[in-house]
């Protein structure tokens, strides 16, 4: 059992360290992170937050993240949830090869599809808005989402359907009061993962945006100015992106290897 | 042959109705993945046999690229099959820390109390990180000026520059990829893990079997299934790695680190060669379409078998 606990704290050592070092690093002036080398901050300040915060060029970058991924996430699991209750519940023509489909798009590689979106959404009119990324990022995200919601959904017993039906329920009636507080927990996960997936992607973001929907990712990679590099402005944006993942996991720390093995655990 | 994948469910499964009225809840699904994936990979297809000398002229060029893209002699080709290399290696060595780090982490999660939430927050940290914020991170760790690692390695002496040395950029890179993603692995086999009955311990302990018999004989049959879909899903992701890389040595030094995904976007947004850059991406996506069915058949058969298993 020592020996595991050495295992686990030096793995999880590991992994804080550089994140540690970014926090740090968020909270020093540009002086001092450029000077010797200093384990923690030795005149802690917030002013590259203040200035994140205070800067529409910034601050925007935030709210356009999060209004695309919301979009995203809300358009993923609504369509997902009626496709996912048809796969779970039925077969029908071709429904192996579609399972199979949505999967090959949830690995496809999104430098494939950064040019053609580019094409696509200029023609469509929908460059630059946070609606081009949002639908963007339904490539993968609804294909997750019906994995994840086809794995939950899979684990209530098919006779409740049935009795409900029996019980002169109508279908809508059934799905929305009865079958929709069933898998509450598998709907939280899947918008979980819709809203993760559609926040950590940047190749997609970057590409379908120019100036009024950039995100906050996107922006982050030019704080090079003619004095240099801004460190501690860069590092500060950082872990504002971390924040909102390491806010929501706590909630769905319980099921976020099923989420990740797409509803397959 | 979706609850076919649930083994919970194999006695329901030939129950299952057959309805093609069920094409209805799957029709906007369909509709909207349709339209982020088969119009453009169209275009695509359309741009890959053309040729363009600017101002949206066109010229057929047939199977053209598609010859120089597989034909090693050539510039397009010899860049595409390095790049390739490049990505299995990459892929390979990945998984060959990982999967392995990752048993080794999950065998050693506590297995019940408050340690249990705080190991899988923690671990999952890296997973929610945006992607070009992890290269970042490692950007600047592994400076010898501004970084933890980079200036302790240069301390003790250690000639480590990501920039100019190409055995410390893909140290680097895959040191990055481990943080970032060993945590995926670790999950998975944790919760295959939570699924083996106390009974079995009991009864491993009862015959007196050592640490590695547990392993061997109940631990790693039980994580067969999510271990499947962990390479799977390390695989893809780790072949399609663009942001990351791109983000601490952007290819470099010279073209080390250049991954088929870096090249791909250099070609297409960078130069704007939509010939190229369309076969290139036809073939790319190929390429991961069939490492995904294989994946695919293996793990329906594997689930399959193990529900005969249990009935």
């Amino acid at each position: 059992m020592k020996s595991s606990r050495i295992v686990l704290f030096t793995y999880t050592l590991f992994l804080m360290l550089p994140i540690y070092w970014l926090v740090n690093m968020s909270l020093k002036t540009n002086v001092e992170i450029t000077g010797p080398l200093t384990l923690y901050p030795q005149q802690p300040t917030l002013q590259n937050y203040v200035k994140i915060f205070t800067d529409s060029s910034w601050y925007m970058g935030y709210v356009n993240a999060v209004l695309y991924v919301l979009i995203n996430t809300f358009i993923s699991v609504v369509l997902a949830l009626p496709a996912a209750y048809a796969f779970s519940r039925y077969r029908f023509v071709g429904d192996k090869h579609l399972f199979f489909w949505l999967l090959s798009n949830r690995m496809a590689p999104a430098a494939v599809f950064a040019l053609p979106f580019f094409n696509l959404y200029q023609a469509v009119g929908l460059f630059d808005t946070v609606w081009a990324v949002a639908l963007a990022h339904c490539l993968f995200n609804v294909p997750l989402a019906v994995w994840i919601l086809e794995g939950f959904i899979s684990g209530v017993p098919r006779e409740i359907d049935e009795t409900a039906s029996i019980d002169g329920y109508s279908f809508p009636h059934f799905f929305g009061r009865i079958f929709i507080p069933l898998i509450a927990n598998g709907i939280g996960v899947a918008a979980f993962f819709c809203f993760m997936f559609s926040w950590v992607e940047l190749l997609l973001a970057r590409t379908l945006t120019a100036t009024n929907a950039k995100p906050i990712s996107a922006i982050m990679t030019r704080t090079v100015s003619a004095a240099g590099m801004d460190w501690g402005l860069l590092a500060a944006a950082g872990v504002l992106t971390i924040i909102p993942g390491a806010v929501v996991i706590w909630f769905v720390r319980n099921y976020i290897a099923k989420g990740f093995a797409l509803g397959r655990v | 042959m979706t609850s076919a994948l649930n083994p919970k469910l194999g006695g329901v499964l030939d129950m299952k109705p057959y309805n093609n009225r069920a094409w209805f809840m799957v029709l906007p699904v369909f509709l909207i993945v349709a339209f982020s994936a088969v119009l453009p990979l169209m275009t695509v297809v359309n741009y890959s046999v053309q040729d363009t000398f600017g101002n949206n002229e066109f010229f057929w060029n047939g199977i053209g690229w598609f010859k120089e893209l597989l034909d090693p002699n050539s510039e397009l080709g010899g860049r595409f099959i390095d790049a390739m290399g490049r990505n299995f290696i990459f892929s390979f060595l990945i998984l060959a820390i990982e999967i392995p780090l990752g048993i080794a982490v999950a065998l050693s999660m506590p297995r019940q109390g408050i340690g249990v939430s705080i190991s899988l927050v923690l671990l999952a940290l890296p997973l929610l990180i945006p992607w070009n914020v992890v290269g970042t991170i490692w950007q600047v760790f592994g400076r010898s000026d501004i970084g933890l690692m980079g200036w302790a390695l240069t301390e003790i002496g250690v000639d480590y520059n990501y920039v100019s040395g190409v055995i410390a950029a893909w140290i680097t890179i895959i040191m990055m990829d481990v943080w970032h993603w060993t945590s995926l692995v670790v999950l998975l086999c944790y919760a295959g893990l939570r699924a083996i009955p106390d009974a079995y311990y009991q009864a491993a302990r009862i015959d007196g079997a050592s640490r590695w018999a547990i392993f061997r004989a109940i631990q790693l049959p039980k994580m067969n299934r999510v271990l499947i879909i962990a390479v799977l899903l390390r695989f893809m992701d780790s072949f399609m790695i663009y942001t990351e890389p791109f983000v601490v040595t952007g290819g470099g030094p010279g073209n080390a680190t250049t991954f088929i995904s870096i090249d791909l976007v250099k070609i297409a947004l960078g130069q704007f060669d939509l010939g190229k850059a369309a076969a290139l991406s036809l073939v790319y996506n190929l390429i991961i379409l069939t490492v995904c069915w294989v994946f695919y058949t293996i793990m329906t058969h594997f689930e399959n078998a193990e529900r005969r298993a249990q009935t």
